[in-house]
């Protein structure tokens, strides 16, 4: 019952809400609440960056810009907050710009969701780059609301390039 | 003592610094392109990438556009991505598998044997005009050793393996991971350019220096995972305290460790997560079965950075990277990095692999972006202060008589000594001193 409860719920999902979600999200990530961004994944959640060579690719056999899992995502941010995360230090300024929200399909509990990113990232000197793709989201619904089970951010450029790395969360 | 512009070298005095305009001379990069890349033996590619006939990649090798195809007769060939007519490149994607390289400005079109095959409206050439004469150019020499094929333009420099030197030694140790001796490259390339010097890149690839000021968010993250990160008391080789640089000669240079983090082969720890346990107990019992134990184990529980002049770097610690870098600009490279694994690894062990590499290596991983970082902080703080503060010092380790450790800087001068030799058209005195 419970179950059926929960699908139900899934299926009535809006794109408003996921917008909200992602918004809230963006906000998050952007003033460098990370501890509070991770509030916002599952316990069993991934953060992956496929390579720009193969985009559509899985991390059990390509080797990935990021393929974390939750232990290594809370990694991430406690590297993040330290002054010794030289490639974040001073921190960047970030401004996400999410767009083009849609819902793909629900499963279960679960929803999955694409959107269009551009991030700009500014550092000292005019460093920095514009970081062009699309997230793909699986989202769980959950009785406090939308939970991150995976959050794929996959880039357009061909190559890396100029952009250099993927110091941050993007 | 030499009379180099670029070095003083001078081990009597324990002497030894680095001109930085070295770094920052646009007029110095146009001679490292000259007396450098076009002189040295260049890597282009692993023959993995290329399997069958009609294979290939496109990329830059010292610079220059090529192809790098499986010819029909099954050997591997490096192309000039350039037109015979008029230039234009005749393949503009990124890997595949083709019968013919076409240039579609005017249509001629070549084979994957690099024989020019169709010119449209060939009635109008004069009989002198010869298609035999006009097949795709190849790199002057073009070798591989143990599947690395590497690409030189000067046609009269010694052979490859003569020129691999002491660097041999070290590139079997990674490929004898491999049961049947063949490697492969993974998909998932890695190109990214660093703003900084590329000799820059050189230095820090296999600088153990630099570990623990640099990496110590790195360090931090394996404690939290439960790796045991202290060098264990007592004998044996172990980093920083007895891991050891060492010259391989003609500039090649290498960082050897004994391991004592965890390696995908073959050495467990408990990052790779309980299930990876057996598998990779099984990678060493195979590999003690198959080379012995001496030799599985100096396989298996040593991390080496070699470094092949001027410009590839094969890193085996946390997994095997492949890296090669061009210098785009004095103060803007371009790198190419790759994961290596043997070709009959099981899904779960390249999984492995795959996840170890990227908590070090990477434009995303806990440690490159630092390592990016500071290299861009070296660019920047000499760029305009290079009147003022001309020298950079490297002389850790020069008064030692023995054995130098990979926290020296052995390895760095054996690069800079060899780069100054072919700059300068001298060979610094103090070479064979140290």
């Amino acid at each position: 019952m419970a179950l059926a409860e929960t699908k139900s719920a899934a299926l009535a999902v809006t794109r408003a809400e996921v917008e909200d979600f992602l918004y809230h999200e963006a906000a998050l990530l952007d003033d460098w609440r990370l501890d509070d961004w991770l509030e916002l994944l599952t316990e069993d959640a991934h953060y992956l960056v496929p390579p720009n060579e193969a985009p559509e690719s899985s991390f059990e056999d390509t080797l990935f810009i990021i393929a974390d899992d939750i232990h290594r995502i809370r990694s991430r941010v406690k590297r993040l907050k330290s002054p010794d995360a030289h490639a974040e230090f001073p921190p960047s300024r970030t401004r996400r710009l999410i767009t083009n929200v849609r819902i793909l399909r629900t499963d279960g509990d679960e929803v999955t969701v694409a959107a269009n990113f551009s991030v700009h990232r500014f550092r000292r000197e005019g460093r920095g780059g514009e970081y062009v793709g699309h997230y793909v989201f699986r989202l769980r619904v959950t009785d406090d609301g939308f939970r991150i089970a995976e959050r794929r951010a996959v880039l357009d450029s061909i190559e890396l390039g100029a952009l250099g790395a993927v110091s941050f969360i993007l | 003592m030499n009379t180099s512009p670029y070095i003083i070298d001078n081990p009597a005095e324990n002497d030894f610094r680095l001109n930085r305009q070295t770094l920052v001379d646009p007029a110095i990069l146009v001679q490292e392109r000259e007396r450098i890349f076009n002189t040295c033996w260049i890597y282009a590619g692993h023959e993995s990438e290329v399997r069958k006939p009609g294979d290939f990649v496109t990329r830059r090798v010292a610079g220059r556009p090529v192809i790098m195809c499986r010819d029909t007769g099954g050997d591997v060939r490096l192309y000039l991505n350039t037109c015979r007519h008029r230039g234009a490149q005749v393949c503009r994607e990124r890997k595949g598998n083709t019968k013919r390289f076409y240039c579609f400005y005017h249509g001629w079109s070549y084979d994957c044997d690099g024989r020019l095959v169709a010119v449209p409206g060939d009635d109008a050439y004069p009989d002198s005009f010869d298609r035999e004469e006009l097949g795709l150019t190849e790199a002057p020499r073009f070798e591989n050793y143990r599947g690395f094929w590497f690409a030189c333009f000067d046609p009269s420099v010694p052979d490859l393996e003569t020129y691999l030197a002491g660097a041999k030694e070290y590139i079997d140790l990674v490929v004898d991971q491999s049961p049947s001796g063949a490697m492969e490259i993974v998909t998932g390339v890695q190109e990214y350019d660093v703003e900084a010097n590329w000799k820059l890149l050189v230095e820090n690839s296999f600088d153990d220096y630099h570990l623990h000021s640099t990496h110590s968010t790195w360090l931090e993250y394996m404690k939290d995972a439960g790796v045991n990160i202290k060098v264990p008391k007592g004998g044996g080789l172990l980093l920083p305290k007895r891991g050891i640089g060492r010259n391989l000669g003609n500039g090649h240079a290498v960082i050897d460790n004994a391991n004592f983090r965890g390696r995908p082969v073959a050495a467990w720890i408990s990052i790779y997560g309980d299930d990876a346990k057996p598998i990779v107990e099984a990678a060493k019992a195979e590999l003690v079965e198959r080379l012995g134990e001496e030799r599985a184990e100096r396989v298996a529980n040593t991390n080496r950075n070699l470094f092949v002049f001027p410009n590839l770097m094969i890193n085996d610690g946390s997994s095997v990277t492949v890296r090669t870098f061009w210098p785009a600009a004095v103060d803007r490279m371009e790198v190419t990095a790759w994961a290596i694994g043997p070709v009959e690894e099981s899904p779960e062990m390249r999984k492995v692999r795959l996840d170890a590499f990227l908590t070090f290596y990477g434009p995303g991983g806990f440690a490159t972006p630092d390592d990016v970082e500071a290299l861009m902080q070296v660019q920047q703080g000499i760029a305009e202060t290079v009147n003022e503060v001309p020298w950079s010092v490297m002389t850790r380790g020069i008064a030692k008589t023995g054995e130098q450790l990979n926290s020296d800087e052995l390895h760095l001068r054996t690069f800079w000594r060899r780069w100054n030799e072919l700059m300068t058209g001298t060979q610094a005195a103090a070479q064979a001193a140290e």
